[in-house]
């Protein structure tokens, strides 16, 4: 039986908090844990086939063209060589996360450098490999002055999120202080530890791949649409996804080119995708441009608010990085402009990468409020805890919970910071000028529909399923906590499978709404079970105790005797309702940091920083934090390293590894501090919880910008502070 | 992956008979060599696999100095104790470089003859006078921001990305080379790396059948040993600008100062005039300023890595002033 509960309003039930069992919260380890530690977690490309056979991706080496023949024959010549795929249904850009239809499908038309078009398919990878790398084809490539690369010169688009209220530039003209300060962020690398993989079989009848994706519910979708197949012909399995980072939202090349080539040769076929191929076809986050003016009165409160962005995406992409999301309510102001647009450059396709627009824009408006923090005299956190409104600016509502405050004050408490007057270049260690910064942290909640079937046996264990996938966030482990609180069971007596479209649709992990989204719907299910349980137990469902496998009360009964041997089986199903009319929801945090600068060289170096993060229940607090800490060391690359770098002639991505393209290293990553203030949202979602999977670096590169500033007195904008930049404006 | 056909040397004879056929190349720990053969910037008809020759040892030498077999993996020289003691520049520069993963599969001699990193030379669609000689320079008008400013030529301006030949640079080591008929030739290590000229594709002075067999330090001396390696981030990158240092003072002089360079050229650049102008000299700022205009007279930018000129004076100064005792 499937139990629908649409959110229309609070879910003021709590559900959660009238377990006994005692584990949803705690700190439990993953329970495949131990799995991928030992190698022996499957992932996609780790699955044996007799009679795999192996395909590699050809891509072209120019930016703009035609493909104009190719010669398989002397490719099929060549030692191993079974076919050349060149189906006019491959897929040449990756699906933007939740299409839902398969992308744009002109293999020969090249629109980006690196663009897949074609696939060798060989008996062994290396064969396929070198088969692929000679491949003969023709092309005619556009004349590359005639191709718009640069963002700064391409013709744009208004993108959505614009807004205006009020008159801005009279607000700046009469402000007590005001600032108007222009930044630049580069693009960003989506690539995963694991890369793109898929193995496909076809039965003659139905489609089945293995593939690393994170939202299967949206890629069987994609692919079946792709390949002109109903969804019931197709299956997707992702048990396992070693990352996404919005690499892997949406449907990728590697899938269908397995698919097609699987479905021509009736063998199956693995398609995995090089490093290289990775960086080069597969989602960028869009550089940005971006000006911030911010008007305050004497009191330091915001009379007047600006943001205005320009990203950049291929022609016809409809995805323009949403630079602007937390900034349309983060702060006060009367007076506000808003405004995106989207430059339409033939680089790879720009999509969400990691916290999607407060990436990048969080980090600049945090950046401009330190400039204005300085220029009104006041403290960082006084200036921003005196500027929260109370409603959303922009929209009238009113907010669901707002941590943002307890998070400043708190996390400024726990960090030490010093809000006495703030000067740069006070502080030295030898060498290192030392300083300090901080920053607000914002990233707006979203649930999204889900699906989970939960069956409780008469043996006292239980089941939950969902094509909801664990890309390494910890859901396995959180839905082994709920269903284990709400039925009273032991942890270790509940079987959570993943990651295959037999199972009921989840939500999938994009946009921190998976744990939310996919626990609200199992969260669903158990309550239909515990009501049926009550009714069985012959009590109300209200007085239903269950702990350790027994209905507890004076005379304690196990399941088995309640169930009578049968099992119980319930499918969730939750759906988002009209409650985002009523509310605003975001979850919030602060950001506190120690750096060091270089008074020589410019290099820069986090001493420690500290996060303090609210999103209502924390459902599984170790993997609660690490999501946290894994957001601080992006923000570390995004402020100090991360940059993709395309070639200024033809716009090919020059960096395409992680040896040049330059995430942290341990070495870059100090002790971080991570502290989660704790509360219940009954408007978020069933758990009573908001997203969390990417606030962690929703602002924090600010904090680290300022304390740049602070340390050594250059105050930059351009992210990442690259050592070249900061001795370019650091003072003798 | 071209195929290639794999042969394994059981002398040192053997080694270079078997690398002066055909297109073939020696391979020992391939940290460097595997990765290029993968994209196929590399094609050899036959790579020859040295590790089992009898290379791998450290010793000292009569005259004081240290042999360093070519096959001794960086971790082993880094980890040395004379190494560590008597020539610490070496062993600090060797883990400034890669990982430890890597360290522990490169050895000495591959280290000396890794290829540059420069993003034209490792994507073969793209224009590269080193790998492909005659089909231009994709960095001059492109990404060039690790590139050399020093020793150019308008073929290629790729840098040498090593660490480790930068302190040997600096500290005089020779490079012992193996070839057929049981030749033998030493090299100064600031002769073997070549300026890339009109013929880019020669990163060094090795020929076709030359194996390295050993690199020798001279006997240790007094003195300050730095190697400072300045990057974007602190590990795994390879180096903006590099200086390694020995310097050494009497009296309030300076009497030695053996100074190479890594981030700047086409080879650890070493420039004789450097220490001309410091030795006999009491150290005080001007004086490094003379050093670093001697350094950097004729550095030449190409835009993005402009950056590489006032770095390298910046952190040549700092290196003279933390070896001297100067406050800058």
């Amino acid at each position: 039986m499937t139990v629908h509960f649409k959110q229309d309003e609070p879910d003021t039930r709590n559900l959660l908090d009238q377990g006994s069992q005692g584990v949803i919260g705690t700190a439990m380890s993953r329970p495949e844990g131990l799995a991928k530690v030992t190698g022996t977690a499957p992932y996609s490309a780790e699955y044996r086939f007799d009679d795999c056979l192996v395909g590699v991706l050809v891509t072209a080496p120019f930016t703009k063209g035609r493909i104009t023949g190719i010669d398989k024959e002397t490719a099929l010549a060549m030692d191993g060589v079974v076919a050349v795929i060149d189906d006019s249904r491959m897929t040449a850009r990756p699906a933007q996360g939740g299409a839902g239809e398969a992308p744009q499908q002109s293999p020969r038309q090249i629109c980006y450098y690196g663009q897949p078009f074609a696939l060798v398919v060989a008996t062994s990878f290396e064969k396929a490999r070198h088969a692929a790398k000679h491949l003969p084809f023709s092309y005619e490539a556009d004349d590359v002055s005639d191709i718009p690369l640069d963002p700064e010169t391409a013709e744009t688009e208004a993108g959505d999120g614009g807004m205006q209220a009020g008159d801005l530039a009279h607000a700046m003209a009469t402000a007590e202080h005001a600032v108007d300060v222009s930044y630049t962020t580069m693009g960003h690398a989506s690539a995963a530890m694991e890369p793109h993989a898929a193995i496909a079989q076809w039965d003659g009848g139905r489609l089945t791949v293995h593939a690393s994706l994170q939202m299967p519910n949206y890629n069987i979708s994609e692919l079946a649409d792709a390949l002109d197949l109903t969804e019931d012909k197709v299956r997707i399995v992702s048990r396992y996804v070693g990352g996404g980072f919005g690499s892997k939202l949406g449907l990728s090349e590697e899938t269908t080119a397995a698919a097609l080539a699987a479905m021509e040769l009736g063998k199956p076929v693995k398609v995995v995708m090089s490093r290289q191929q990775v960086f080069q076809s597969i989602m960028r986050r869009s550089e940005s441009s971006q000006r911030v003016r911010l008007a305050v009165d004497a009191e330091g409160r915001l009379t007047g608010f600006g943001h205005e962005a320009r990203v950049s995406n291929l022609p016809g992409e409809e995805f323009a990085e949403p630079v602007l999301q937390s900034s349309a309510f983060l702060y006060a102001g009367e007076n506000r402009l808003l405004a995106l647009d989207v430059a339409r450059i033939h680089q790879m396709t720009a999509g969400s990468v990691r916290a999607p627009g407060e990436a990048i824009g969080m980090p600049v408006l945090e950046a401009a409020m330190d400039c204005l923090a300085e220029e009104a005299g006041i403290d960082p956190v006084e200036l921003r805890l005196r500027n929260i409104p109370e409603k959303d600016p922009g929209k009238g509502l009113p907010f669901t919970t707002h941590e943002l405050a307890d998070c400043l004050k708190k996390g400024a408490e726990a960090f030490g910071w010093d809000s006495g007057p703030r000067k740069p270049r006070q502080n030295r260690d030898g060498e290192w000028w030392i300083g300090t910064g901080m920053a607000s942290a914002a990233r707006v909640h979203n649930v999204a529909e889900a699906k989970a079937r939960v069956t409780l046996n008469a043996d006292g264990t239980a089941r939950v399923q969902s094509d909801m996938t664990d890309i390494g966030t910890g859901t396995y482990a959180i839905l082994t906590q709920i269903a284990a609180e709400m039925l009273g069971l032991d942890p270790a007596n509940v079987m959570v499978e993943l990651g295959d479209t037999d199972f009921p649709r989840g939500p999938g992990s994009g946009g921190s709404w998976g744990a939310v989204s996919i626990g609200s719907a199992v969260v669903i299910a158990c309550d239909a079970i515990r009501q049926s349980l009550a009714k069985k137990a012959g009590i109300d469902a209200d007085d239903l105790k269950l702990k350790d496998g027994k209905l507890q009360g004076s005379q304690p009964r196990s399941l088995s005797e309640l169930l009578d041997g049968g099992n119980m089986s319930e499918e969730g199903h939750y759906e988002p309702g009209d409650i985002s009319d009523d509310y605003t929801s975001s979850s919030f945090g602060a950001f506190f940091a120690q750096v060091r600068v270089n008074r020589h060289t410019g290099e820069t170096r986090v001493d420690r920083m500290l996060g303090a993060f609210g999103f209502g229940r924390v459902l599984n607090e170790k993997t609660a934090r690490s999501q946290c800490l894994g957001g601080m060391v992006w923000c570390i690359g995004s402020a100090l390293t991360e940059a993709l770098h395309f070639d200024p002639v033809d716009g090919h991505l020059v960096n395409c590894d992680l040896a040049e393209y330059h995430v942290p290293v341990h070495r870059d990553v100090p002790d971080l501090e991570v502290m989660l203030v704790e509360s219940r949202d009954p408007a978020a979602s069933a758990v009573q919880g908001k997203g969390v999977g990417e606030l962690g670096m929703c602002g924090g590169a600010g904090a680290i910008a300022n304390a740049v500033y602070n340390a050594c007195g250059a105050r930059l904008f351009e992210f990442p502070m690259t050592p070249d930049k900061v001795l370019a404006d650091m003072p003798d | 992956m071209k195929p290639f056909d794999l042969q394994r040397a059981d002398s040192l004879t053997h080694a270079s008979q078997l690398c002066s056929e055909r297109n073939a190349k020696p391979i020992g720990g391939g940290a460097n060599l595997v990765d290029l053969l993968k994209l196929e910037v590399e094609r050899p008809d036959r790579l020859v696999d040295i590790n089992r020759l009898p290379i791998a040892g450290i010793e000292r030498m009569d005259d004081g100095g240290l042999r360093i077999g070519a096959l001794a993996s960086n971790t082993a020289v880094a980890v040395d104790d004379d190494v560590r003691s008597q020539w610490p520049v070496l062993s600090r520069a060797i883990l400034a470089g890669a990982t430890q993963q890597l360290r522990n599969r490169a050895t000495t001699g591959g280290n000396l003859c890794q290829r540059t990193r420069c993003y034209y030379f490792t994507n073969i669609d793209q224009p590269c006078n080193k790998r492909a000689p005659g089909s231009g320079c994709g960095a001059i008008d492109g990404v060039a921001r690790l590139h050399a400013v020093l020793g150019t030529s308008d073929q290629c301006i790729a840098t040498y990305p090593g660490d480790m030949a930068v302190a040997l640079s600096a500290l005089d080591a020779q490079v012992e080379i193996a070839s057929a008929n049981d030749r033998h030739r030493t090299v100064p290590v600031r002769e073997f790396h070549r300026l890339p000229g009109d013929t880019p594709w020669k990163d060094n002075v090795l020929e076709q059948g030359e194996v390295i067999t050993a690199v020798t330090l001279p006997k240790p001396v007094s003195g300050r040993q730095i190697y400072r390696k300045v990057r974007e981030r602190s590990s795994y990158a390879f180096a903006l600008v590099s200086v390694a240092a020995i310097i050494d003072m009497a009296d309030g002089l300076i009497t030695r100062a053996d100074l190479a360079f890594g981030g700047l050229a086409h080879k650890p650049w070493h420039d004789p005039r450097i220490a001309e102008a410091l030795i006999g000299k009491s150290p005080h700022e001007a004086l490094f300023d003379k050093a670093a205009d001697i350094l950097l007279e004729d550095a030449q930018g190409y835009g993005e890595n402009d950056f590489k000129i006032p770095l390298a004076l910046r952190t040549l100064k700092a290196v003279l002033a933390e070896a001297t005792g100067v406050q800058l």
